[in-house]
């Protein structure tokens, strides 16, 4: 059993305490802010991480169970100088308004591209099997465990569209 | 949250072991428990951690059909190449559910013994039977919207909410268990129990019982649909749900395989209601007779009285759509 949790490449001892979430634990254990508590309940994706490849809500689930893990969070993915697609995406098309859900936003999509390169359906998709066809509806649906209570979807799935589309054949 | 000791079962006996005390829950993606946790509404003063026993996988079956492990997620289920393809009402139920992100860590197991969403049964303020036992039931005459309209019983009108169980009981799953007097299978169709008397009891499990995985028979083909009502078109739990597996032959039905979702404290499954479509071509008042059968003994608590003419509307939707796409 490995008594660390790496966290975008560094590796950090684990929390005493079990009742520790991981969002707490990145928070303020190890001083990641980034990554944003809104409900603490699985309802809103503020708080949305990448556990080994993964996208999860980061509130639901105990650091105590994240031994040997590795956790990428929205400062794992870019910096201001060198942003990464999504990001950049996210600031050319006004993605936010306060930013408050915007760090979950763009780790729940960096993710959802993964999801779709391996055409993972959704509940939006025509049929299950097969190539997924990129659209607004299947965005949308794919990002729906992401509000954004400044209601700025519209430029959201266009940021995240224009990402998507750029790498599919 | 409640100060609580956490350990990470070893084995699946030792889980066993660890959960047949009162004080001990069995935690697997967390989804459910933690939220649960974090409002008091449960307290457990061990946690055992039952992933990492080995009990992940999907692997076929001798008999062509296919076993998901208790701790494999909704998702890994949900986009199983062979899911996908043979058993295409789970996937589809699985996706109707939550968010991609909740679904990427609940499992099967965990899934199946989720509790419900009634709203006096989350707020530790307000009596509820279930939670408190001898509190009474909040809902009965409060805010009953998600409530039951089938199977309830004047000690509780909540519903079981998962819309996974609801395909595996149109399927005739099967339950796979384990606890310290040994293995047993128990079909989907009856692992959930109606609240009776005791409602805090929702489903067959005994203490130190620990799902380990779910038997999917060989496949049957025919045409498989979920769909699911909600208030808003995702991340929203079911107001009304159908699972159904329906086929034609001649122009008449030869398999009618339906469960339902929303209506009460198990996934519904009524076996005249499909008995009603066989051997009949399918036609307005056919469907009707099934909604007859389906909701004879329905009953509405005010808030929730839309569920019946919705559950009827539903249903029919699905054989119309069901019986265009098979012929
Ligand atoms: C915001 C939100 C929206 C949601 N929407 C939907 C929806 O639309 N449809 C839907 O179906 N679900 C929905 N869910 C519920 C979600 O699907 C469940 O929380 C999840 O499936 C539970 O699985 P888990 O592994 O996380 O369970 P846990 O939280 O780990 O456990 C839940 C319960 O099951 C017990 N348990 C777990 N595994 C086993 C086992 N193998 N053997 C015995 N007992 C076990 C635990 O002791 C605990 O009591 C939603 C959840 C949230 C938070
Ligand atoms: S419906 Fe059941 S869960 Fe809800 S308040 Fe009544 S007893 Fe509790
Ligand atoms: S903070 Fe985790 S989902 Fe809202
Ligand atoms: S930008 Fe304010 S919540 Fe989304």
């Amino acid at each position: 059993m490995a008594d660390t949790i790496t966290v975008n490449g560094t590796a950090y001892p684990m929390p005493d305490d079990p009742r520790v979430s991981l969002l707490d634990f990145l928070r303020q254990h190890i001083g990641l802010t980034g990554t944003k508590k809104g409900c603490d309940h699985g309802q809103c994706g503020a708080c949305t991480v990448i556990v080994n490849g993964i996208r999860i809500n980061s509130c639901l689930t105990l650091a105590a169970m994240h031994d040997g893990d590795s956790v990428t969070t929205i400062e794992g993915l870019g910096t201001p100088e060198e942003p990464s697609a999504l990001q950049r995406a996210f600031l050319e098309h006004d993605g936010f308004q306060c930013g408050y859900c915007t760090p979950g936003q763009i780790c729940s999509a960096t993710a959802m591209l993964e999801e779709l390169a391996a055409d993972w359906p959704s509940d939006a998709s025509e049929s299950l099997e097969g190539r997924i066809a990129i659209s607004g509806e299947e965005i949308r649906e794919r990002m729906s465990g992401n509000l954004c209570r400044c209601g700025a979807y519209a430029n959201i799935v266009a940021a995240i569209e224009e990402v998507a589309g750029g790498g599919r054949s | 949250m409640r100060p609580f000791q956490y350990t990470r079962a070893p084995s699946l006996a030792e889980a066993s072991d660890m959960t047949a005390g009162e004080d001990t829950l069995a935690i697997a993606g967390g989804t459910n428990l933690l939220d649960l946790m974090k409002l008091q509404v449960e307290t457990p003063g061990q946690l055992a951690d039952i992933n990492r026993l080995g009990i992940a996988d999907v692997e076929d079956t001798d008999d062509g059909g296919l076993r998901l492990g208790a701790l494999a997620t909704n998702t890994e289920t949900a986009v199983h190449q062979r899911v996908r393809a043979d058993y295409p009402v789970l996937s589809r139920a699985i996706l109707a559910g939550a968010t991609q992100q909740l679904r990427n860590k609940a499992t099967n197991g965990g899934n199946l013994c989720q509790r419900t969403r009634c709203f006096y049964f989350t707020n530790i303020d307000q009596p509820c039977n279930k939670r408190e036992p001898g509190t009474g039931c909040g809902a009965i005459d409060g805010i009953a919207k998600l409530h039951a309209v089938l199977g309830t019983s004047d000690q509780c009108i909540a519903t079981y909410p998962g819309d996974m169980a609801v395909a595996l009981s149109a399927l005739g799953a099967t339950v796979q268990i384990s606890g310290d007097k040994g293995e047993r299978s128990v079909p989907v169709r009856d692992f959930h129990l109606l609240p009776g008397d005791t409602p805090w009891i929702e489903n067959v499990l005994e203490a130190g019982e620990i799902i380990t995985g779910i038997t999917l028979p060989p496949p049957v083909g025919g045409t498989q649909i979920y769909r699911k009502v909600r208030e808003r078109s995702s991340y929203a739990f079911a107001l009304v749900s159908v699972a159904a597996i329906v086929e034609l032959k001649d122009g008449k039905f030869s398999r009618a395989d339906l469960a339902f979702g929303g209506l009460a404290h198990k996934p519904w499954h009524d076996p005249r209601v499909g008995e009603a479509l066989l051997g009949q071509p399918p036609s307005d008042a056919l469907f009707d007779k099934a909604a007859n059968i389906l909701l004879e003994d329905a009953r509405g608590f005010g808030e929730n009285d839309f569920k019946i003419p919705l559950t009827r509307r539903t249903l029919h939707a699905v054989l119309v759509q069901a019986t265009e796409k098979a012929a």
